[in-house]
């Protein structure tokens, strides 16, 4: 049988490489013209626990995982079973376990999928310096069907510093494992793939993250390490030196957000990166950037919360904190990226937000984007005429007001260094010539600009991505979406129509543009990965929504697959 | 040219007719909301005195404060300012030294905002080492919330309501910690000694790296009884320390009442990191091809 895509799993203890293997298989398919989506999933600890690479390989464009895997290969058990509600295996599936690691966790035979033994550990210890892991990779490139050239390609490439010597054993055992499916039972035939001309990239969503932050015109990146946002920061660090920009370590979160406030404020497109315990550090201060009107971008890569929740798996729970976090009255951005590739767009168009605006833009993203790497076709290059409006000199004896109230709100800001626009930027209410007042009419009149600035502006169609039509239409955001269109997708396949709305900018809220959108939608299946249904609450809270809605949502790290997205949409066939 | 005190003469400064800047340049006119005989006046004319001396154009300086009576300091000059939040200053001042390094940056504040609230990025500031000049007003008390013992108090201090038997716990030593961590130039100073006051701002803003001078502001409100300082602060005999035992030394055996002369001088080079703009987005995204 030959089928669109396979998914795989590659499981050991943290050291083991199975995530490295599900890295190289996915570049030996993304060379061969495959699309590929890798997720990984490591435990608690550092070395030792589990890590899980979750690899599937397409002919076509992929916007989530599969909702079953068609292969799981286990370097060794260790605590794997505990984690099998993450691994759903096919019914026709195959487990292939090394003889030496003990018996296969009941929790996967229970799946009904076929065990098969291969010794792995055996068969590399035949070859010096050979490693296991690289037995599995040639055994899931012969079950893959993926060309042995590509494999050797692709270890020359990721392999070749760790000298001649390591390549041949890496280069031997995957022959081993390649020799080796010849005892294992079949499975599906993967689909040739459709070569693009162009060729493709090879990305993660942090990385994508920091690409979109300095496409947008960043400079100067101040952050503390935090799972799972850190490798949006290792990626800038020697990016933003390439490109004239500075990244700062700093002591903390409320360093991170006051340095970032701080460049800002002398001219320069600033950013920080965190998680959630990071966020709810920085909200007193991104009140200050509401207050001072400070152009930053935060990015917040949720993981499970509340407090350290569970570090390294994804959750969508911190919207709320995004959206109503600050205190006092505080209008901000809030935008969201919904798949691996718009991590580029979102935040690039959040530095053009944030710029334009003088406003902190909050961009969200989550472990399940940040950390999947992904073959995507070359991303386009989107161009922003991104300008912070600032003052002039002004004429003699004229008086600088800083927070002086235009119409759109917006009003120019003066660099540090520009002679005449001396004024103190504050977090204090203030008067337009940016003293500070306690006065009604001050705060009414602060309050109103903030506020109109942000409501006023036109922000076009990328608000939100809309797909198909229909008078039935899944309402989603973030990570989600993935899983959504590929429901959408499978939906449309059996002859029937769907809307799928995925909503990027969630703060400030777009009524007009959404009642327009949903025109004519009778139900609506909304799509969340929260416990307390947060988004939900959000879209009843601000938008008109049809008579019959339901929700699909759950908290991480389960993701939401587009199997359970049919079946609660199989009543509205 | 180095400076020393003799050669100084800061009294005339403001009236060096053919330079443009006066002290008054420097001031806003925004009247302040200190109390009659807040130290922190003092300090005011101090600053704008050493701004004068050294002829900066208003628009190339910012000063940077948090929150507390003395950080509402910049709104009362016609530098660039910033007034952040509680106890953030530095990093504020921190994040616009290192983008900006062509603009002299000033940051000021009091004993709680800079040691109590923002005690942590005081530590990682003097260990950090970027060219900037901290000003901590220190009156030893809380004064905007109306009178609470802060880190400098001393244990025994019984005028505040939320600590009725005195707060019990060794007062903060600043200058020890920011010797310790790595500060550039630590200075101790009496508002009451207006004249060496701007002297040594002058110094400690001319010195390359984190600078941290401390000048004793009396609070007449809350702290009645610091009218006395002006009788009990001694004006040391010898500054310029730059062996850091001996500063180490002086400044553990010191009361805290010792003004007037630069107790350490480091050599560290300013922490300024360096990125060669080659502006090459397309060489980043190369990156990514498969």
């Amino acid at each position: 049988m030959e089928v669109n895509s396979l998914s795989i799993i590659v499981a050991g203890s943290g050291g083991a490489g199975a995530i490295s293997t599900g890295t190289l298989l996915l570049n030996a398919a993304g060379l061969g013209g495959w699309y590929a989506y890798l997720t990984r999933s490591v435990g608690a600890q550092i070395r030792g626990g589990e890590a899980v690479a979750q690899l599937r390989i397409s002919r076509e464009r992929l916007a989530s995982h599969d909702d079953h895997f068609h292969v799981l290969l286990a370097l060794d058990w260790k605590n794997l079973g505990k984690f099998a509600s993450e691994m759903p295996l096919a019914a026709n599936g195959l487990i292939i376990g090394d003889p030496d690691q003990g018996e296969a966790p009941s929790e996967f035979l229970a799946s009904g999928a076929r065990l098969a033994w291969l010794p792995m550990k055996q068969l590399a210890q035949t070859i010096p310096g050979g490693r296991p892991n690289m037995v599995a990779m040639g055994v899931l490139a012969g079950l893959l069907g993926l060309p042995h050239p590509l494999l050797d390609t692709v270890l020359e490439k990721e392999l070749a510093h760790k000298g001649a010597t390591a390549l041949a054993a890496s280069r031997a055992a995957v022959k081993l494992g390649l020799e080796a499916i010849a005892s294992l039972p079949p499975i599906a035939r993967l689909a040739a793939p459709q070569m693009s001309t162009e060729p493709r990239w090879t990305i993660t969503g942090n990385q994508a993250t920091g690409l979109g932050a300095i496409r947008g015109g960043v400079r100067f990146v101040a952050a503390y390490p935090i799972t799972p946002a850190t490798e949006v920061l290792e990626w800038m660090a020697p990016a933003l030196e390439e490109v004239g920009g500075v990244l700062v370590q700093v002591e903390d979160e409320l360093a991170a957000i006051n340095q970032i406030i701080g460049a800002s404020y002398g001219g320069t497109p600033s950013l920080t990166a965190t998680a959630g315990p990071g966020l709810a550090l920085m909200t007193e201060s991104i009140g200050l950037a509401v207050a001072s009107e400070t152009p930053i971008v935060v990015v917040d890569v949720m993981r499970g919360g509340p407090s350290t929740g569970i570090p390294a798996k994804s959750e969508q729970a911190d919207l709320n904190i995004a959206l109503y976090g600050l205190h006092g009255d505080a209008p901000h951005l809030v935008l969201a990226a919904n798949s691996v590739q718009d991590c580029i767009f979102t935040t690039q168009w959040a530095v053009h937000l944030a710029e334009t605006l003088q406003a902190p833009a909050i961009v969200l993203s989550d472990q399940a984007l940040g950390q999947t790497r992904a073959v995507i076709d070359r991303p386009p290059e989107t161009i922003f005429s991104t300008k912070r409006l600032t003052a002039e000199p002004p004429a003699t004896g004229a008086k600088y007001r800083r927070y002086t109230v235009t119409e759109t709100g917006v009003s120019p800001m003066a660099i540090p260094g520009t002679p005449g626009c001396q004024y103190t930027a504050d977090g204090l209410e203030h008067s337009e010539t940016a003293v500070p007042s306690s006065l009604a009419v001050d705060h009414q009149r602060q309050l109103d600009k903030r506020e109109r600035k942000l409501g006023c502006y036109d922000y076009g169609d990328a608000w939100a991505d809309v797909e198909g039509d229909g008078t039935l239409a899944l309402i989603t955001w973030g990570s989600c979406t993935g899983a959504a269109r590929e429901a959408a997708r499978i939906w449309r396949e059996e002859g029937r129509q769907i809307k799928l709305v995925s909503l990027r900018l969630l703060a400030p809220t777009q009524p007009d543009k959404f009642a327009s959108l949903l025109d004519g939608v009778q139900h609506a299946l909304v799509i969340e990965q929260t416990h307390s249904r947060q988004f939900l609450r959000y879209l009843q809270a601000h938008y008109p929504l049809p008579s019959q809605v339901e929700c699909l949502n759950r908290p991480g790290p389960l993701p939401i697959r587009s199997s359970e997205i049919l079946g609660k949409l199989a009543k509205w066939k | 040219m180095e400076m020393t005190i003799q050669n100084m003469q800061l009294a005339q400064c403001g009236s060096r007719s053919a330079e443009p800047y006066d002290s008054d340049s420097y001031l806003s006119g925004v009247k302040p909301i200190w109390c009659p005989g807040c130290g922190d006046y003092s300090v005011l004319t101090s600053l704008t005195n050493a701004l004068a001396y050294l002829q900066l154009s208003p628009e190339q300086v910012a000063l940077v404060s948090g929150i507390g009576c003395s950080s509402r300091i910049p709104a009362y000059t016609s530098v660039y300012g910033f007034h952040g939040v509680h106890g953030r200053a530095l990093p504020v001042a921190t994040g616009l030294k290192i983008t900006r390094p062509d603009l002299t940056v000033l940051v000021a504040g009091g004993d709680g905002d800079g040691f109590s609230i923002g005690g942590n990025h005081f530590l990682h500031a003097c260990r950090r080492n970027v060219d900037l000049t901290y000003i901590i007003m220190d009156n030893q008390v809380y004064g905007m919330t109306k009178g609470q013992a802060s880190p400098t108090t001393a244990p025994d201090w019984q005028g505040s309501e939320l600590t009725p038997h005195g707060t019990g716990v060794n007062p903060f030593q600043p200058l020890v910690i920011a010797l310790a961590s790595g500060a550039n130039f630590i200075a101790r100073c009496f508002s009451g000694e207006p004249a060496n006051l701007a002297e040594i701002l002058v110094q400690a803003i001319q010195h390359p790296g984190f600078s941290v001078v401390q000048i004793l502001s009396p609070c007449v409100t809350f702290r009645p009884e610091q009218r006395q300082w002006k009788n009990s602060v001694r004006m040391a005999e010898s500054g310029l320390d730059t062996d850091i035992r001996t500063a180490a030394r002086r400044l553990m055996e010191d009361d805290g009442m010792t003004v007037g002369q630069i107790l350490y001088k480091g050599k560290r080079p300013a922490y300024q990191p360096q990125s060669a703009s080659r502006g090459d987005i397309h060489k980043l995204e190369r990156g990514f091809v498969l």
